[in-house]
């Protein structure tokens, strides 16, 4: 029986390393040619090959051909990061037919030359070091099969506003079943009771439309005045409960878009806010779309319960909501004063900054006031502090309207508890990533657009709805899902259902069996961590690919 | 006994971000005292006890574990 130095069985294992000049970035800083002469010695090894560059063509085939020819059983490399090039390595050691689990890279370029340029021999040392102890890892690996789950090519929007529908119309255009769930008797969302657009349209005309187009595509179904209680599973098989007016509906979908929007705020005694005379610029809306405005004299003011100690955000969309007012208002009754009190102006956008000196031009005027020294409104009067001219000016009004900013809908919280994905501290739906994955949740198969994540204009919303259908039908359209066999699993024998590992795993991935008494692990939702392995009290729970053997197998190598 | 004591080190670094951290520092060409051995994980919490331990009783003089 062949043995290595630390007495380990090799029988049956044939190793080949490759070692990679990587042109001068490896060769140029420690001698390859004697890491490799050093690797055919070390226990189990078959076959080494300095390639110039693994990664290219040529060295790919020469892996390959070596594992046909060689009847390999495990393949190292040593060249750069494991993070950018496992995959290649790995995938190309599949189609030479080796199990891909049972190949193992070696850093010598990112953690080896580059680090220690200049010390050829101390380099060539570490880089030995190194190969050793990635050949004494690659000998404990174990085959693995890659984890592969079926795709049910239906999704769950929550929400019906601009946003969902949008999302809605873009999925079911691609051939893709639609369940849309809202909460009120229709769908529309806040555009519902907009009065018109900056294009002028009418907004509740707009999403109507859409509303009816979606409701009419084939392969959607939309209930209304229902809400959803119930989510579980995982991407490409969730499992969800509607309460709809005509009972509980079940049933199961790939993918879940959030587009609950949000709600602007209507703060009783704010500015001596009264729902007459003092009003929201929701209100407004609403008066003038039905034609019930009725004033002269009109003052905004902006900000209103909004960049404040409760709620520092900015909510974006109200000064231009603001100025697309005001301007509704003067050209309508050029004879109208109207003033806006602001803290900022944020017009952001080319289109909506020229909108801003339109409506200078219009006579509409702005004041700028100080946060500490707020306008004061009441009896029919509206006095603040200029804060560059530092007079007090007074206003006589007939209706002072508070530009508030959308806050999160109370709701969104059940909501956000249904998937377990996160929200900010204003209760707004927490993205992956602000510019990386602003439509994803760090959960898959879980998006997120819209109002419901921060506010936006109704363009914004519809934008944001086709780009999570895009990011949707990237995942449905797979006939199945891959991920990764790196995952942990709970020995079924030896697991005495101390549910230790229950608690650590961040994904929720491990669940206690009733029936059987132990732990299981549920592999779709594991990603890899071994938080799991590391608290098993028993040694139940092992991470596949970092079982300890093969971990130890690298720390005696060292 | 002759010479500067050179402590042998082994570090546990996670795959996401410490591990990711020093392939930046080669990308950036630093330089650091090559006694140490880099060993990948995918997370820090699979590191239990036994393995910091373990790299003491196979010689190392320090153990770190970063992520």
């Amino acid at each position: 029986m062949k043995q290595n130095k630390t007495g380990e069985n090799t029988e049956g294992l044939r190793v080949g390393v490759f070692i990679c000049d990587c042109g001068s970035n490896i060769a140029g800083h420690l001698d390859c040619a004697e890491v490799t002469k050093y690797a055919a010695d070390l226990p189990g090894v078959v076959f080494t090959k300095e390639n110039l560059y693994t990664c290219s063509e040529a060295g790919i085939s020469e892996i390959q051909n070596a594992i046909r020819e060689n009847n390999l059983n495990r393949v190292v490399v040593a060249s750069c990061s494991p993070r950018t090039h496992h995959p290649l390595f790995a995938s190309s050691c599949a189609q030479a037919g080796m199990n891909p689990y049972l190949f193992e890279m070696v850093n010598i370029r990112d953690q080896c030359s580059w680090v220690h340029m200049g010390q050829r021999d101390i380099a060539t040392a570490k880089a030995k070091d190194l190969v050793r102890m990635g050949v004494a890892k690659s000998t404990a690996l174990e085959p693995q099969k890659d984890i592969e789950s079926s795709v049910i090519r239906k999704i769950l929007v929550i929400g019906g506003g601009i946003a969902g529908l949008s999302a809605a119309e873009a999925l079911a255009g691609m051939g893709l079943e639609v369940l849309l769930v809202e909460k009120e008797e229709r769908c529309g969302g806040l555009m519902l009771g907009l009065n018109v657009l900056e294009t002028g349209k009418s907004a509740a005309g707009q999403v109507s439309d859409l509303a009816a187009t979606v409701a009419a595509t084939s392969g959607v179904t939309v209930h209304t005045a229902s809400r959803v209680i119930e989510i579980s599973g995982y991407i490409g098989n969730f499992r969800v409960v509607i309460e709809t007016p005509a009972g509980k509906v079940e049933d199961t979908v790939g993918c879940i878009v959030v587009a609950c929007g949000a709600v602007p705020l209507v703060e009783e005694g704010l500015f001596g806010y009264n729902g007459k005379d003092v009003i929201t610029q929701m209100e407004l809306e609403q008066r003038l779309a039905s034609g019930s405005f009725k004033a002269a004299r009109v003052v905004m003011i902006q900000c209103a319960g909004a960049r404040n100690a409760t709620r520092e955000y900015c909510s974006r969309i109200c000064c231009a909501t603001a100025v697309k007012n005001a301007m509704i208002i003067k050209r309508k009754y050029p004879l109208a004063e109207v003033h806006v009190l602001y803290r900022d102006m944020q017009m952001y956008g080319d289109e909506k900054e020229q909108m801003l000196w339109d409506a200078r031009g219009m006579g509409i005027k702005f004041h700028v006031f100080d946060q500490k020294k707020p306008p004061r409104v009441g009896d029919g009067k509206v006095t603040f502090q200029h804060a560059v001219l530092g007079e007090t000016k007074e206003f006589t009004v007939d209706l002072t309207v508070l530009s508030t900013p959308l806050v999160a809908r109370p709701e969104s919280s059940q909501v956000a508890a249904l998937m377990r994905v996160p929200c900010d501290k204003n209760g707004f739906f927490l993205e992956a990533h602000a510019k990386l994955r602003p439509l994803d949740f760090a959960a898959d198969g879980i998006f997120v657009c819209g109002s419901a994540r921060y506010p936006v204009t109704s363009v914004e919303a519809r934008t944001q709805g086709l780009g999570v259908a895009s990011r949707i039908g990237a995942i449905l359209f797979k006939e199945k899902l891959v991920k990764s066999g790196i995952v942990a699993e709970i020995d079924q024998e030896t697991c005495v259902g101390c549910m230790g590992c229950l608690n650590v795993c961040p994904y929720e991935a491990i669940i206690f069996n009733r029936e059987t008494g132990v732990c299981e692990v549920k592999e779709i939702l594991c990603k890899g961590c071994g938080n799991c392995a590391s608290t098993c009290p028993s040694h139940s729970a092992v991470l596949r690919g970092y079982k300890p053997e093969q971990l130890l197998a690298q720390i005696r190598a060292i | 006994m002759s010479g500067e004591f050179t402590p042998k080190i082994v570090m546990f670094a996670c795959n996401w971000c410490a591990y990711s951290a020093a392939d930046l520092a080669g990308v950036s060409r630093f330089q650091y005292p090559p006694n140490l051995r880099i060993i990948r994980v995918m997370c820090t919490g699979r590191i239990n006890p036994n393995f910091i331990l373990q790299g003491f009783e196979n010689g190392a003089d320090g153990v770190l574990v970063a992520g």
